[in-house]
């Protein structure tokens, strides 16, 4: 069998495995029943709405014709991978080295997503941004955030 | 009649306060901001502010929030006029003769009527705000926990049938977005679910973490991974601001008709800005008769109606928010998760234990539209440089931001490592072509459909037909089946595929 719509092949498959999945872990909570529903009654009944859709897509997707085979295209894996790796990063860095380092780090390897990176430019909307985001939150709002790294501070 | 005016006497001697003004100014100058720079929208701004929330006070948060969200659609139509990218989605069709007006010189009577037709339908929907949201609160007062799981149906199948793409699709994503709401602690039996043993599972995730996670991070991933685009800025044309008499003379009924259609519209579940847009563009086409400039070559009319229409449909998707806590849009469950954080639960209840929340923040709308017009005739110059910032400046700042939003949420990184991980699912949504809009609205109303569901079941000790017997509730549902019944019919599919295939 020959796949029609790309998209929607993919995004039934992702509906039906989300769906089992919510359904199955269900089983795990006390059901209940109707007159007295237990936790695992709503989250059961949706999981298992969600998988008969998903299955209904991934049949469309399977028989309907669609133009040109509806292609899912390029995955952006660049921008995808050093996007979420940079806030990864800060993730980790920010409670040890504070704002100060964490800060300018994340534009600096954010800025490696664009098409043009120039390393001046990157170090400048680093330092403006660093600066801004101290007036901004610590000062103007007052939130904890570890400014210095927990060696010094 | 009496009382409305009353309350907002008092809402506007809330608004008043110099701290409210000052938040009101703030959001209609930051709105208008990122309604002008495309790849920024009101969504991503309200998720990425947020955590400022933690820190004001519940009304001026709101107000500003709000004035973001109303400064947005007057942003996003002056770069629809000027340069033919409308900012916001509900610009599409202001871009159609309001950019032929422009390439004809005449911008400054495009942005004019644009700004003029705005403000007079905020100050409309404000009133209109004003005198229904008392009645529908008494009638939700009346509601119990069928009608409100009803009620709830409604307003999810309602924002799905106006959104664009598949509707199928787009129902599949409103229950994942319901079971993600199911992460957390059952509220009457106290069981932890699908927490897998991680304590920071079992207060449920973060609304913030998904809403940056997708709508911040997952859109800059998906614009960087788009070829930059070409634009055609001429912005040395801008002269004469003023609108001439017959300009006004052309427009005025067309800001009427967009003034009703809006306010209208702007109620109904999935409704806002912009289907009343595109509602306001239709009927002006069919209505107007003999127009001196053809339409989508510069017709006024074509500017005046829609630009009124979102406005006043923007204002008056409040009032469902408002009354019934049912949040119409992505932007309205933003402001639900909002006064969630600040520890008021909407409903109908907020009118009463919080008079000066519901009735300050009506009046600050009219107030916040008078600013944008005063501040975006003169300013509509300033706004128009900002587009030359670059988007390789731009992106870092948004990612910085939303990240130091999303550790100040509970002081430590979790939430930045869950808001990464959505950002990966948000560009796997948008890869296969699923709206992430209607997974944000399930994801609010989950926990509330839940609860009204199991209630209404032991109520009636465990007869489903409790949904069907109780009148409200039975015709509430109807309304949601007879709209899907409505839009699955082919004629009408055909016709909302086609509108939506605007760009």
């Amino acid at each position: 069998m020959k796949v029609k719509s790309e998209k929607d092949f993919w995004s039934g498959l992702m509906f039906v495995v989300a769906g089992t999945g919510f359904a199955w872990g269900a089983t795990n909570y006390s059901f209940g029943s109707a007159a007295r529903p237990g936790p695992a009654y709503f989250p059961f009944g949706l999981g298992v709405i969600l998988a008969v859709l998903g299955a209904i897509i991934l049949f469309k997707a399977l028989v309907v014709e669609t133009e040109g085979g509806d292609r899912i295209g390029g995955i952006a894996w660049k921008p995808l991978g050093i996007i979420v790796g940079s806030v990864v990063l800060f993730g980790f860095m920010l409670p040890l080295l504070g704002m100060v380092i964490a800060l300018p780090l994340l534009v600096l390897t954010a800025a490696l997503a664009g098409d043009e990176f120039h390393i001046g430019e990157a170090l400048i909307n680093g330092v403006v941004l660093t600066v801004a985001s101290y007036g901004m939150f610590i000062k103007g709002l007052g939130l904890i955030i570890p400014v210095w790294p927990s060696f010094i501070g | 009649m009496e009382e409305m005016f009353s309350n907002l006497g008092l809402g506007l001697s809330v608004a008043f306060s110099l701290q409210n003004l000052l938040y009101a100014f703030f959001g209609a100058v930051l709105g208008t901001l990122i309604g002008v720079l495309p790849g920024l929208g009101p969504v991503a701004t309200i998720a990425m502010l947020l955590p400022s929330v933690y820190a004001l006070d519940t009304t001026p948060a709101l107000i500003m929030l709000a004035g973001i969200y109303y400064g947005a659609q007057y942003g996003g139509s002056t770069t629809a006029i000027l340069i033919n990218v409308p900012g916001e989605a509900s610009a599409v069709v202001t871009a159609i003769d309001g950019y032929q007006m422009a390439r004809k010189g005449r911008a400054g009577a495009a942005l004019s009527v644009a700004a003029l037709g705005s403000f007079f339908a905020g100050c409309v929907a404000t009133l209109v705000i004003a005198a229904f949201a008392p009645p529908l609160t008494e009638l939700a007062f009346k509601f119990g926990p069928a009608e409100y799981f009803s009620l709830m149906v409604l307003g999810l199948i309602g924002a799905v049938v106006l959104a664009s793409g598949s509707l199928i699709k787009a129902i599949a994503m409103i229950i994942l977005g319901l079971l993600l709401g199911q992460i957390n602690t059952d509220v009457i039996s106290g069981v932890p679910r699908y927490s897998f043993d991680i304590p920071e599972l079992t207060d449920g995730i973060g609304f913030v973490a998904i809403a940056m996670g997708v709508f911040g991070f997952g859109e800059i991933i998906m614009n960087l991974g788009r070829p930059a685009e070409q634009r055609e800025v001429f912005t040395k044309g801008v002269k004469g601001l003023w609108p001439t008499m017959q300009d006004f003379r052309e427009a005025w009924p067309s800001v009427l008709r967009g003034t009703a259609l809006g306010s209208i519209l702007g109620v109904l579940p999935g409704g806002g800005a912009l289907l009343s847009s595109f509602a306001s563009y239709t009927v002006e086409k069919k209505l107007t008769k003999n127009p001196r400039v053809p339409f989508g070559q510069g017709a006024i009319q074509g500017v005046a109606g829609p630009e009124s229409a979102n406005n006043a449909g923007s204002q008056a998707s409040f009032i469902p928010m408002l009354t019934l806590g049912i949040p119409p849009n992505a932007v309205m469950a933003l402001m639900v998760g909002a006064m969630t954080i600040k520890g008021i639960q909407p409903g109908p209840q907020v009118m009463t234990s919080n008079p000066d929340l519901f009735w300050g923040l009506i009046a600050s709308m009219w107030i916040g539209n008078a600013m944008l017009v005063i501040l975006n005739l003169p300013l509509i110059g300033i706004w128009v440089k900002l587009l030359t910032v670059p988007y390789r400046f731009l992106f870092p700042a948004i990612v910085v931001f939303c990240a130091i939003g999303l550790y100040t949420l509970n002081n430590n990184s979790w939430d930045i490592f869950m808001a990464a991980g959505f950002a990966i699912i948000g560009y796997a949504f948008f890869k296969l072509g699923c709206e992430p809009a209607p997974l944000l609205l399930g994801f609010i109303l989950g926990p509330m459909m839940e609860e009204n569901l199991r209630r209404a079941l032991l109520l009636s000790r465990g007869d489903w037909m409790t949904f069907m017997y109780r009148p409200l509730s039975a015709s509430l549902l109807l309304a949601a089946l007879a709209l899907v019944v409505i839009v699955s019919l082919p004629a009408i599919k055909a016709k909302r595929e086609s509108a939506f295939k605007e760009d």
